[in-house]
């Protein structure tokens, strides 16, 4: 593994440098039937769960092949990707902002081949490399952060938990049967990389321990000023602490009935850590949604205070995940989203026909925000 | 050392889902081969090294990542994560493992040709792992050494034309929906105000003075594809201020049942035949649709353009004429103070090139927000801390009913000085002429 140079000089780094580029131009990677009708497309529809037609006032028509797509994917996986749509699409391809892969050609004719083709690739392990579907009344592809592949915060893994889920929910992906489109979204710390709080069902991993803090580093690699001023509840303070040789060292105290768990004070300080193998697991929260369509866009709400985390399949996560999404296909309105139901119903009745228990988990603590939460109203269901 | 075996995660390679776990091994294996005698720059077994240790935390139940890393390129702030494994003598191919943010193109549309340049790159000099894409909107390059930064950023500008994207506190990496490209709903080009504004903001990019994180996403519809009411500072949200255009003739074929609703979004269940008092009258937030004489009518002026009717009738209803969109500021996740969705601020601006209406926007409040904000505070908890009506001032807009949902509830005004006749200083003795102790 000799090193090779790209012609950069460590001696003279802002030799030829080049900065401040910023992205390539979108305009490069148009399709031509994209281009040629930016701005001018009339309506879609969808023909089949995954397929898409867009058509313009030109009278030219963009056929489009949605598939799903795991957000971390090897290179091996891209060209293989890059192979399909040389071969169909004429070298073209996007993704969408749900971790979706589209495929894109300009006649109904190129639609089934390329299908074919997409549905006829698995994995060794027999998973589908490219299920086709993720539009209209259905779920589309979880979005979701890094989790244990490549974190430093996370109360769960990302990858895994979301795998596990669609194919729990696999058949909602490939057909359009519920009432609305149904949006799930992970995220493996509240830091929330992604819309989670937004989202009809999310998963979200928690610490529910305090931080560990390791006294003899603490100092070393951490601004002490900034580890306090990390905790929004003021729980963590200045301490001189004796270590067990007898050395005093500078350190912090946390205040364990004030800690809520967030991890900030570790994103401060590494000498910090919170995650732990009990501690750890998901919240599931429901209800969120981003559009302003007929409501405004809502948070999504804690449902589950707690599931434990169950590698490498979580059962306990899928099977409530399952027991929701029924609940509201079941009952819930013709484009009613999740949350819309819910308030429609009534969250009592919300958590009686999912199927969940009520724990005082659930009734918020926090700040103001919570008064607004709590029922100021004689109206109530039994 | 023989790679570690994954029983745990072998089970996630059943099911129909794409596994991303048979991904990874087949990646290791294109790698062990090395059929096409690429000098790997980094371990060439770095996709076995990920596959054990993330073995190991489905075993411990915790992650096995170190707290970051201060690495980077020359210059910029941001646009490298770093990252260690802290278990570096079992997996010595993941040692170091960072990341790198490429700036995705607008509208992540690309060439196969590109796609396979950037596979080059990163095979040869990175883990050959990546995210497409991450949460913000970057292409993500998962796991390379220290050395290979700077040869990677300046493969990336030199020979690939490609900045990294943003990281740390700085603007984050902008990102858009499809829009124009090929949506029907949208308002504005986002791809070109997307990558107008990267362009514009790249010293903001790269180089972190901010007080914390700040991002800017376009939608070009209120159906918020890209999530930018809940999630960006500042979230320009596409909308019209004239009339929805309706074709009479095909709201007639969806009431005949012709055409199917909603683009054929609901065809997995049979709800019955449409019925467009009860799915598109009745569910209008304003109420302001009716039927007369066969012919559906819009009071446009009560509409409060929520998409719904839209939606349900693409072939009937479309978006009006006169475009731009509507900024909301202060959107962000729960940490710390709990999740805050975008405020209204400007209900209507226009979106044409060059921008400079919304540019003066954008920068009357980063020149707030960068002398008012504490550090880690984004723009939401600013305008928290210091109010709405602050923020009118520093922006030099006017307060209009739009901007609330309802007025306040309580006579706790702030007045000021200027605002009251006769100003606050007053003389305690000329009172006591009139009024004893």
């Amino acid at each position: 593994m000799a090193f090779i140079s790209s012609g950069y000089n460590p001696d003279k780094p802002m030799e030829d440098r080049i900065t401040d580029i910023g992205p390539r131009n979108f305009e490069e990677f148009y399709p031509p039937v994209i281009k040629a009708n930016k701005g001018k497309w009339l309506y879609h529809e969808i023909l089949e769960p995954g397929v898409l037609v867009h058509v313009s006032e030109t009278g030219d028509e963009v056929y489009t092949v949605r598939v799903g797509g795991c957000r971390i994917m090897t290179t091996t996986h891209i060209r293989e990707i890059c192979e399909i749509a040389e071969k169909h699409c004429g070298g073209h391809v996007r993704f969408t902002t749900r971790n979706n892969i589209e495929f894109m050609v300009d006649s109904k004719e190129k639609v089934a081949p390329l299908k074919e083709d997409l549905l006829s690739r698995k994995f060794s392990g027999g998973s589908l490399k490219f299920p086709v579907g993720g539009t209209g009344a259905g779920l589309t592809n979880i979005i979701h952060t890094q989790g244990w592949i490549h974190c430093h915060t996370p109360a769960t893994d990302a990858s895994g938990t979301v795998k596990a889920t669609m194919d729990v929910l696999f058949d909602d992906f490939k057909r359009m049967r519920l009432p609305a489109h149904l949006r799930i979204s992970m995220a493996c710390c509240l830091n929330m990389c992604g819309a989670v709080h937004c989202s009809d069902i999310a998963i979200l991993g928690y610490h529910r321990k305090p931080p560990m803090l390791d006294h003899e580093y603490l100092d070393k690699m951490c601004e002490i000023p900034l580890a306090i001023a990390a905790c929004p509840t003021a729980a963590v303070k200045p301490a001189k602490v004796e270590l067990a040789d007898g050395r005093k060292v500078n350190s912090v105290a946390v205040n364990h009935d004030r800690c809520m768990f967030c991890g900030n004070c570790y994103t401060m300080c590494p000498s910090m850590p919170l995650a732990d193998d009990v501690g750890d697991g998901i919240v599931l929260m429901a209800g969120g949604k981003v559009s302003n369509r007929i409501s405004a866009p809502k948070f999504s709400k804690v449902v589950v205070a707690f599931i434990p985390n169950e590698m490498p399949r979580w059962p306990t996560l899928t099977e409530t995940i399952q027991r929701i999404v029924e609940a509201y296909a079941k009952d819930a309105n013709k484009y009613e989203r999740l949350g819309e139901w819910a308030e429609r119903i009534g969250w009592e009745r919300f958590f009686e026909k999912c199927e969940l228990e009520f724990t005082h988990h659930l009734i918020d603590d926090f700040r103001d925000p919570a008064y607004y939460t709590w029922r100021q109203t004689s109206q109530f269901k039994f | 050392m023989a790679k570690k075996e994954t029983p745990l995660l072998d089970q996630l390679e059943s099911g129909p889902w794409p596994s991303f776990v048979s991904d990874l091994k087949q990646e290791a294996e294109v790698r062990a081969k090395n059929e096409k005698g690429i000098e790997y720059q980094i371990p060439s077994d770095v996709v076995d090294d990920l596959l054990g240790v993330l073995e190991l935390s489905y075993e411990h139940g915790v992650t096995h990542w170190k707290h970051g890393g201060i690495v980077g390129v020359f210059g910029y702030g941001g646009g490298v994560i770093g990252r260690y494994c802290d278990q570096p003598e079992q997996f010595p191919g993941v040692a170091h493992f960072h990341t790198l943010r490429v700036n995705q193109p607008s509208g992540h549309f690309y060439t196969t040709k590109y796609l396979r340049e950037l596979c080059d790159l990163w095979d040869f000099r990175g883990s050959g792992i990546t995210n497409m894409h991450g949460s913000t909107g970057d292409i993500i390059f998962i796991g390379t050494t220290t050395p290979q930064l700077e040869e990677i950023f300046y493969d990336l500008t030199h020979k690939h034309n490609q900045d990294l994207g943003g990281s740390g506190s700085n603007l984050r990496t902008p990102a858009d929906c499809i829009g124009q490209a090929r949506c029907e709903y949208a308002c504005y080009d986002t791809q070109s105000i997307c990558t107008a504004l990267t362009l514009e903001y790249q010293d903001e990019l790269h180089r972190p003075a901010f007080p914390y994180k700040f991002k800017f996403k376009f939608d070009g519809c209120p159906n918020c594809c890209v999530a930018s009411i809940a999630r960006a500072d500042m979230s320009f949200i596409g909308t019209w201020r004239d009339e929805i255009r309706i074709d009479q003739e095909a709201v007639q074929a969806y009431i005949g049942g012709e055409l199917a609703p909603n683009a054929g979004a609901h065809s997995g269940r049979d709800w019955g035949p449409f019925d467009i008092q009860k799915e598109v009258l009745d569910l209008c937030p304003t109420k302001c649709m009716w039927l007369e004489d066969g012919k559906l009518m819009i009071n446009n002026k009560e509409c409060t353009r929520c998409m719904h009717c839209i939606n349900v009738m693409p072939r009937a209803l479309r978006i009006g004429n006169d475009r731009g969109c509507s900024i909301l500021v202060g959107a962000k996740a729960p940490i710390l103070d709990g999740a805050q969705m975008g405020s209204l601020l400007v209900p209507f601006i226009k979106v044409e090139d060059p921008y400079d209406e919304i540019k003066e926007v954008i920068e009357s409040i980063w020149d707030w927000w960068m002398e008012e904000g504490k550090n880690r505070e984004r723009l939401g908890e600013l305008i928290k801390r210091q109010g709405f009506q602050r923020l009118l001032e520093e922006t030099g807009l006017k307060a209009i009913p739009q901007m609330v949902q309802e007025p306040r509830t309580n006579p706790y005004i702030f007045w000021k000085e200027d605002e009251v006749p006769g100003g606050f200083t007053r003389d305690i003795n000329e009172f006591r002429k009139f009024h004893q102790r």
